[in-house]
């Protein structure tokens, strides 16, 4: 191959790094350019080094809504992962029923954002709300917009409401690819329910189980619309995850450089977690 | 311990997958059930097994009614198509499953799956997971599974489908020594009339959700009492034609005709049709009794040593195989000839003519 064609070449991969660049690269490299530095307006910038990250992780309001969103985060996992199973395995296999539990299962996936949370803020207000009406009939105090506990408990079972479908639908994919005979084998076996669930199953389920939960880790450690709309990260910052503060600091407040120092911590933690999922996953892989 | 099953029927839907089946299966021999495909075996396989319960009728095992018994309690064993494992168990594990499940004690569980793991050469990977072996393998750890209960009935279900060719040669080979000591009563499903005939034991061919014949392998081939079961046990499938009887020939049409063997002269003068294998239709003249036939090539499928010559001979479509390469041309004309020693004759209800 001659110098000429080699040369040529780079044409073709022009476009994609065009929008390589527009799209990811210089965003990021704007953020981490704001990252490092100082500004006092009028478009000026003084080197600050490491300074504000070293401030961000030291800050407590950092810590407070990382450990807001981790706890959020592992509740959503461990609530919907099960539920989204046992959701599955109770769903029929064949007859006429199948697609109508498909269509009702996918149908909060097709909700935006917004609207969801838009809907449990007025499903849930204590005063006309038909669920905050009713568990205040029931004799129970619950305002969602006053206490933290009952924001906590509405976000996260809007969240259940919205996204245990797709735990569901993948769940229920996995369990449709396994062959009838296995499960023939098993009753000739003798081996009972919770063995069938146990030892075949849920192994064969591995590795779609491990796509749903990198998915729901990802989504719901970057969450930020729902809870906007629903609580607004209050009452005072008790449902403030690290979106939605990361989203105060940066146009409430314009900090510019403390906002890029945390999005690039953010970002390395998500990140991190993907590169963990994904070494687990192949992994995985490289034994069947 | 044999398995019978009187008058057993399997509807589903609209569609009748099984219809009613008188079939008695003896102890401790080895049975093969013959069908094509979606021709009801792995139906009556699971009905055997207490999988599915039949529409009608009644399955007896040892002298024992067990129809409605559940899988569990019977004492069956089954080996499938696909090869089925725990997936997250070693090769042990997986053995020693079912004797887990019936609750033997440890000592005896270690010495049966390894006594198991050397008759099927799987000793060195007892402590490996399926996945990381090959097909072949993944089979022998099931059929070990299957064996190790030592259970009165083992169903297998075209156990060797999935295998390549060589694999499936070897575990064909080892099949009847595997089952000879056991003393169960084994079935095994195959579409593959070669796979029967080296398996022996006996066969019964399904035909469309019924059983044609049952009897010995070698004489289901040789003596098929039915043009179904004829058909069923040939591959390439059997050539047929309608001749008729007049006098002491068999006329294929006004210029082709034959003398009949000497015990078919006193049948009836009529319509019969004729089933001639396709090793039994030559390309060239042998010292045999033949008939030539002139015909006109259509397909010519060559193999390494074989060819099967797809012709047509006088409006009949018919195959012919025989060793040797014999190229030929599309459209070309050749002789063909039947040896019509070989010949079998069916009446007009499809029954096999025997005087």
């Amino acid at each position: 191959m001659n110098k000429l064609s080699n040369q040529r070449a780079w044409l073709f991969v022009v476009p994609v790094v065009l929008l390589v660049a527009f799209n990811a690269l210089i965003p990021l490299m704007t953020v981490v350019n704001y990252s490092v530095q100082e500004t006092f307006g009028n478009n000026q910038f003084f080197w600050h080094g490491v300074g504000w990250f070293e401030q961000v992780l030291k800050s407590e309001r950092f810590h407070a809504s990382l450990l807001r969103q981790l706890a959020f985060t592992t509740m959503i996992l461990l609530i919907e992962v099960p539920l989204g199973i046992a959701v599955a395995l109770c769903m029929p296999r064949k007859g006429p029923w199948v697609s109508v539990c498909l269509v009702l299962m996918a149908l909060p996936l097709l909700i935006p954002w917004n609207v969801v949370g838009a809907m449990w803020n007025i499903f849930a207000l204590p005063d006309i709300g038909l669920l905050g009406k009713m568990i205040n009939g029931l004799g129970i105090d619950y305002n969602f917009t006053q206490q933290p506990v009952a924001a906590w408990v509405t976000t996260v079972l809007m969240d259940v409401w919205h996204w245990t479908s797709l735990v569901v639908l993948l769940t229920y994919a996995g369990l449709c690819s396994i062959p009838d005979a296995y499960y023939q084998a098993a009753r000739i076996d003798g081996a009972s329910g919770w063995a069938v669930f146990r030892f075949i199953q849920l192994p064969k389920l591995n590795r779609v189980l491990t796509i749903a939960i990198l998915l729901r880790f990802m989504d719901s450690f970057m969450i930020y619309t729902e809870p906007f709309v629903l609580t607004g990260g209050g009452p005072g910052n008790t449902t403030t995850f690290l979106s939605i503060d990361l989203v105060k600091i940066a146009l409430g407040q314009f900090d510019l450089g403390p906002a890029a120092a945390m999005s690039l911590i953010y970002f390395m933690v998500v990140l991190l977690v993907c590169w963990i999922f994904y070494t687990a996953m192949m992994r995985n892989e490289g034994q069947s | 311990m044999a398995i019978e099953l009187k008058g057993v029927t399997k509807v589903v839907g609209t569609e009748t997958h099984i219809y009613p089946t008188d079939l008695r299966l003896e102890e401790g021999a080895f049975n093969v059930l013959l069908g094509t495909t979606l021709s009801g075996k792995t139906t009556l396989l699971r009905l055997m097994a207490g999988l599915e319960l039949p529409g009608s009728g009644e399955i007896w095992f040892n002298g024992e009614n067990v129809t409605g018994v559940p899988v569990q309690k019977r004492s069956v064993s089954m080996v499938y198509q696909q090869f089925i494992n725990y997936p997250n168990f070693t090769v042990f594990d997986n053995i020693a499953s079912p004797l887990r499940v019936a609750c033997v004690a440890r000592s005896e569980i270690n010495s049966r799956v390894e006594n198991m793991a050397g008759l099927l050469k799987l000793d060195n990977f007892l402590g490996r997971q399926p996945a990381e072996l090959s097909g072949g393998q993944q089979q022998r750890i099931a059929i070990a599974r299957a064996l190790v209960k030592n259970s009165n009935l083992v169903l297998l279900d075209e156990p060797l489908a999935n295998l390549d060719y060589k694999l499936r040669e070897e575990l064909r080979d080892e099949m009847p020594r595997l089952f000879a000591d056991t003393g169960a009563t084994v079935v095994y499903t195959t579409t593959e009339p070669l796979e029967a005939l080296m398996l022996g034991g006996n066969t019964a061919t399904l035909y469309q959700g019924a059983v044609s014949q049952y009897g010995n392998t070698a004489t289901c081939y040789r003596q098929p009492a039915n043009l179904k079961t004829a058909k069923v046990f040939s591959d390439p499938p059997i050539n047929t034609a309608q001749v008729t009887k007049r006098g002491e020939r068999f006329y294929l049409d006004d210029k082709i005709s034959w003398v009949a063997p000497t015990s078919l002269r006193s049948l009836k003068d009529e319509v019969y049709t004729v089933g001639l294998r396709p090793h039994h239709l030559s390309l060239e003249d042998s010292e045999q009794e033949t008939v030539s036939i002139e015909a006109e090539v259509e397909i010519a499928e060559l193999s390494g040593s074989e060819s099967v010559v797809h012709l047509n001979v006088r409006g009949n479509a018919w195959v012919s195989e025989s060793t040797g390469i014999h190229p030929f041309e599309m459209g070309q004309r050749t002789n063909v000839y039947m040896q019509v020693a070989q010949c079998l004759y069916f009446d007009h209800t499809h029954k096999l003519v025997q005087i």
